[in-house]
């Protein structure tokens, strides 16, 4: 019951020396002051970090559900009770569906290329190699560049006729110049591209520390069994990245919602909506439209996707994760 | 075996070239006069022309210095924030620790980016809305901050913790003298995490930001090279390197740093 390594004294302090003294105090006596105390130092010192957790996220993550029940208040209207109308105009909106069908098209586009790129990437810079650290260098530079930069230089990279991408495959294959952002079916396409270039790298990182971490005793008495490299990095060296790649995974889902800075500049969410992702439409409605119920509804879907995917994950992985 | 091996370091050295293409295309027309935009020749005129338009077309200066403010902002604020909030899940017992650490972690699903049309109202009706502090804000009170200073506390020997108590030590002196020396790697980490990650940040700035006075680089860049603006490539792109840059540079002189930073940060 006793537990000397929790004394807190809170702010007042004791004289060194009395701590004998509390030893032979009736102990069941003195807990109740002192729990109370430590409890409510450790409320104090969390507190700040509460307030504006809960300000800048809890609380408005239930005023986002609350709201899209309302209209949209405009001018001396308030906002008035409305059910679900929001709900049955986000159902009966056919760019709600298409920028839905977008980032399910963006995530699969960008997940496993980039994770599997990420994992080659980390194999490799693991492994001795003729300038290795400039290989390493080039892989992660992306990540360090803002999105919207990166938007800017792959924007110059796609200009059809004159961008670089133009010039390669029409001087190697002959190809007149397209407009890859201009185009619908391509659009979402060149900025799946552009997502998997900017974050491979970054997923790479965590490979590398997980590689780093496995015993290279495994591997070598795997090649004294006759093991080939393939079915080393197949039999040992792939499942022992297994918790790698569910956080990594994790971190590639959110970011499938999160990231659309590059959508500003590459396509604006064009042709005709072909490149607009969720999280750039709820931007749309509610600061260009200025229809923040409708925003709210829209928001509250992501964050519906959000859980479950979240959920999904964590029950679909959680059987394959551990090793074998 | 040794084919094996050339045939794998080819492959690692022409994806690590594809990769730096877009970058390198960008250096070389930001260095270059407009008329070598597209020509590429081996003794084309050097030139800083590029950078000196995109400076004086708008105000960088400004953005620069708004960006700086921010980041400091919220790097001073997330330290000492979630530095008390980590210290208290810690080495704290108290009722509800739990349930509280849980929505803690549940900021690490639900970014403040999610929910930016309700941060927008929350702003205005702080009357914050166009102001550097509006940034900042709802980034100061990081899940992941706590998250990763509380697993890195919980490694503190306890020993350390009670012989300081013995010496009558306050809890916030061992915090100061205990815990926040012996956390010094993961704070480094998280505050390089931190400033590249704030330093590019574009979308919530973009809301609640209209004045040249509040905006940070990335914003500034984008309205800078709006498309019909008619502004010349290597001009935008000079802006573009421009923005980037210190964090370029740091990152190319700190290589080592970083890569483990992120390491660091990423692993629990």
């Amino acid at each position: 019951m006793h537990r000397p390594s929790f004394r807190f004294q809170g702010l007042s302090g004791r004289f060194p020396g009395d701590i004998d003294i509390f030893r032979t105090t009736d102990i069941s006596v003195m807990r109740g002051s002192k729990f109370r105390r430590e409890w409510i130092t450790g409320w104090l010192l969390l507190l700040p970090a509460l307030v504006f957790l809960f300000a800048f996220t809890h609380i408005p993550a239930v005023t986002t559900i609350l709201n899209s029940f309302f209209s949209t208040p405009r001018g001396r209207r308030p906002a008035k009770f409305v059910g679900l109308d929001n709900y049955e105009q986000m159902i009966g909106d056919p760019v709600f569906w298409k920028v839905l069908w977008n980032n399910l098209w963006f995530a699969l586009g960008t997940i496993p290329v980039s994770v599997a790129l990420a994992i080659v990437m980390a194999l490799w810079v693991n492994e001795k190699l003729a300038g290795r650290s400039f290989v390493r260098m080039a892989y992660f530079t992306p990540t360090v560049l803002p999105l919207i930069a990166v938007a800017n230089i792959w924007l110059f990279f796609y200009t059809p006729g004159f961008g670089l991408f133009d010039q390669i495959t029409g001087f190697l294959l002959g190809w007149p110049a397209t407009n890859y952002l201009g185009n619908p079916d391509s659009a979402l396409n060149a900025i799946i591209v552009v997502t998997v270039w900017k974050e491979a790298g970054f997923f790479m990182i965590f490979y590398l520390a997980a590689l780093q971490s496995i015993p290279v005793t495994l591997k070598e008495a795997a090649q004294i069994e006759g093991a080939g490299r393939w079915t080393v990095f197949r039999r040992i060296t792939f499942p022992l990245l297994m918790p790698t790649t569910l956080f990594v995974c994790v971190n590639a889902v959110i970011n499938s919602f999160r990231l659309v800075d590059h959508i500003f500049i590459l396509t604006d969410g064009g042709p005709d909506n072909a490149s607009a992702l969720l999280l750039f439409y709820i931007y749309e409605v509610a600061f260009r439209f200025w229809e923040t119920a409708y925003g709210a509804t829209l928001t509250v879907a992501l964050l519906v996707l959000l859980s479950l995917l979240a959920l999904g994950q964590f029950f679909f992985f959680d059987r394959k994760v551990h090793y074998r | 075996m040794t084919f094996d091996r050339l045939l794998n370091a080819l492959a690692a050295w022409i994806l690590a070239l594809v990769w730096v293409l877009p970058l390198a295309y960008a250096v070389w027309t930001a260095f270059h006069p407009a008329a070598y935009e597209a020509r590429f020749e081996l003794f084309a005129p050097l030139t800083l022309e590029n950078f000196v338009k995109a400076w004086d077309a708008a105000p960088f200066a400004r953005y620069f210095l708004n960006t700086f403010i921010l980041v400091t902002m919220v790097l001073a604020g997330q330290f000492f924030l979630c530095t008390l909030a980590a210290f208290s899940f810690a080495r704290f017992d108290f009722p509800g620790r739990n349930i509280l650490f849980a929505l803690v972690l549940l900021q690490l699903l639900v970014m403040p980016d999610i929910l930016m049309v309700e941060n927008y109202q929350t702003m205005r009706l702080l009357d914050l809305v166009d102001s550097i502090p509006a940034i900042a804000l709802p980034y100061v009170a990081s899940g992941f901050g706590i998250f990763l200073l509380r697993q890195t506390f919980m490694t503190v020997p306890k020993e350390l913790d009670e012989a300081a108590r013995i010496e009558g030590a306050s809890f916030l002196t061992i915090l100061w003298k205990v815990y926040i020396p012996l956390a010094k790697p993961t704070y480094l980490a998280y505050g390089l995490v931190s400033v590249s990650h704030h330093w590019n940040n574009f979308l919530w700035p973009l809301i609640v930001t209209n004045s040249v006075e509040t905006r940070p680089v990335t914003v500034g860049l984008s309205v800078f090279s709006a498309v019909d603006s008619g502004v010349e490539w290597s001009v935008i792109n000079a802006a573009t390197l421009m923005t980037s840059g210190p964090l370029l540079l740091a990152f190319l002189l700190f290589q080592r740093q970083f890569v483990q930073s992120f390491m660091r940060a990423g692993i629990k």
